[in-house]
């Protein structure tokens, strides 16, 4: 289990933050606000050098940054990539990043990298596998990492567990954080006929060291039930709004950032969002 | 047996196989079409990976044919590795073996051009060496030397008018290519790269200094295949462009 008194405490503010995109640099850089902190996908930035490198040292000398892998594939069959694992310990080491998170998913498998966060299902076997991999993540990176709630579109039949059990399960034997994505969870739930309450209630909130938000798009099924796809390309669903209150009344404030990676909107319509993050915080007991 | 993740894997390309068993809605139903939310997600994200990336190719392919190979090649050719940055190396050969698209032999040479332009983009940052201190080192010394290009250049060669072609679908106004051969110098001045048309044998002369050969050897070599080939307008541009990161000279001349 690693050992969280070596690790450096994520130290992300209790405010509202960003996934940032190089086309808000320069707002970024001179009107932030209500912005606080910003989240990079790591895989983005490990490249040798050029702009993104230079923008990323940049933004982190003025703000907290959160490196958030999306390639991991934590939840894979096979063991960790150990050379990805390097690439992220080379950028966690130069950046000393407030925060790093990555997903309960998979994404590679023999040698192909898929670019999507694919479902596994939840089993004393792939706990076991699973918790394998965030002990192996977190003695390369010499720190405490952060493990996403994924949006389900389907179930397993095999899966013996709740997907809180198994979060609760994960964190409790690693030692790791957990990141709620509170749009995932009310995407999860309206998908699989889940009570989205009920899930925050299970859920264990007194590790979670991150919140997200981002927009959903919706679809439907074979038999006309709703679909709703996380697609990160518009604003926030409202019933989401209120699932994040509700979350924010058991919780207390945590780290909000909000996921706009599609579709990506000028920087006033993101700090709109941002700035009704900063509300939600506020009102939090 | 196959494992659980190879026969999720195998399905997400292929949406003439049944999707796999054990996935369900929250009913208890087979899964069904919400298996192809992952198809979509894992196709369209690769496919807009290497639209993104190749958008000359896209606009001399259209954006219904390219989205057609694209889909083939993405299935072929997933990517290696999570660096969506390195995604596309095979492109160049894929579309030179596509055999409905035999006819553009310059295709594969255009999307050589932009796998180098975004190679050059992500290149380690170097300090280029100061005009100034080039100008100052004795021509004796200039030719016992290595020149060392800084990590952001590269060099391509093509039977086809590939800068020409580039510009006429990214650039305003830009003339209609002539059929000619073209070799192109890509090099950064600090984050965006340029590019610039090479005069004949400068490809070769670049590739010679990067394989290690003293300059004055090299120009040698050059001026015998092209006896015109006028270097202190090729130095000009290496110089301007910051290409060149180090000199260093050699010597090996026993007194």
């Amino acid at each position: 289990m690693f050992d969280a008194t070596r690790a450096r405490r994520p130290d992300l503010p209790n405010a509202p933050g960003v996934g940032y995109k190089p086309q808000h640099f320069a707002n970024i850089l001179e009107a932030p606000a209500p912005v606080e902190w910003l989240e990079i996908h790591a895989e983005n930035y490990m490249g040798q050098g050029g702009r993104p490198l230079a923008q990323l040292r940049h933004l982190s000398e003025r703000f907290p940054v959160s490196v958030h892998g999306v390639g991991l594939s934590i939840g894979g069959e096979g063991a960790l990539d150990s050379e990805h694992l390097a690439r992220l310990k080379t950028l966690c080491d130069w950046l000393s990043p407030a925060s790093f998170s990555e997903h309960l998913a998979w994404s590679s498998h023999e040698n192909a990298f898929l670019n999507d966060l694919l479902p596994l299902p939840y089993t004393n076997a792939t706990l076991e596998r699973v918790a394998d991999h965030i002990d192996q993540v977190q003695d390369v990176l010499g720190r405490q990492m952060l493990l996403e709630n994924p949006s389900s579109y389907l179930a397993f039949r095999e899966s013996t567990m709740r997907e809180t059990e198994f979060l609760g399960a994960l964190a409790q034997r690693t030692g790791c954080g957990l990141l709620l994505d509170v749009n995932n969870v009310f995407v999860s739930a309206t998908n699989l006929q889940l009570d989205a309450r009920a899930y925050i209630d299970d859920f264990p909130l007194e590790c979670v060291g991150e919140i997200h938000l981002g927009g959903h798009d919706e679809d439907m099924d074979d038999h006309g039930a709703p679909l709703l796809i996380d697609s990160h390309g518009r604003e926030v669903a409202d019933p989401v709004w209120a699932l994040l209150e509700y979350t924010l009344a058991r919780s207390g404030p945590r780290p909000l950032l909000i996921e706009w990676d599609t579709d990506v909107p000028d920087w006033p319509t993101l700090a709109a969002e941002a700035q009704r993050g900063a509300r939600a915080l506020a009102h939090t007991p | 047996m196959r494992s659980a993740q190879s026969q999720f894997r195998t399905a997400l390309f292929d949406p003439d196989i049944a999707v796999p068993r054990g996935l369900l809605d929250g009913l208890d139903r087979p899964a069904g079409k919400r298996f192809d939310v992952y198809r979509n997600n894992v196709v369209m994200s690769l496919k807009e990976a290497l639209s993104h990336s190749f958008p000359v190719i896209e606009k001399l392919l259209g954006i219904h044919n390219f989205s057609s190979l694209a889909g083939l090649y993405v299935r072929e050719h997933p990517p290696a590795d999570p660096r969506m940055m390195l995604y596309g190396a095979e492109f160049p050969a894929y579309l030179e073996g596509f055999k409905p698209l035999a006819h553009l032999s310059y295709l594969g040479d255009v999307a050589r051009l932009e796998l180098a332009q975004r190679r050059s983009y992500h290149a380690r940052d170097a300090t280029p060496i100061d005009p100034a201190v080039f100008s100052t080192l004795p021509p004796k010394v200039l030719a016992r030397a290595q020149v060392h290009f800084v990590p952001a250049v590269h060099t391509l060669r093509s039977l086809w008018p590939i800068l020409d072609i580039w510009h006429f679908n990214m650039t305003d106004g830009a003339p209609k290519p002539a059929a000619r051969a073209q070799d192109v110098l890509i090099a950064r001045q600090e984050f965006d790269p340029s590019m610039h048309a090479l005069p004949v044998g400068g490809a070769d002369l670049i590739e010679a200094l990067r394989a290690g050969t003293l300059l004055g050897d090299a120009l040698e070599n050059i001026e015998q295949i092209h006896p015109d080939f006028d270097f202190p307008s090729l130095l000009g541009l290496l110089l301007q462009t910051g290409a060149i990161g180090t000199v260093t000279p050699i010597n090996d001349q026993k007194d």
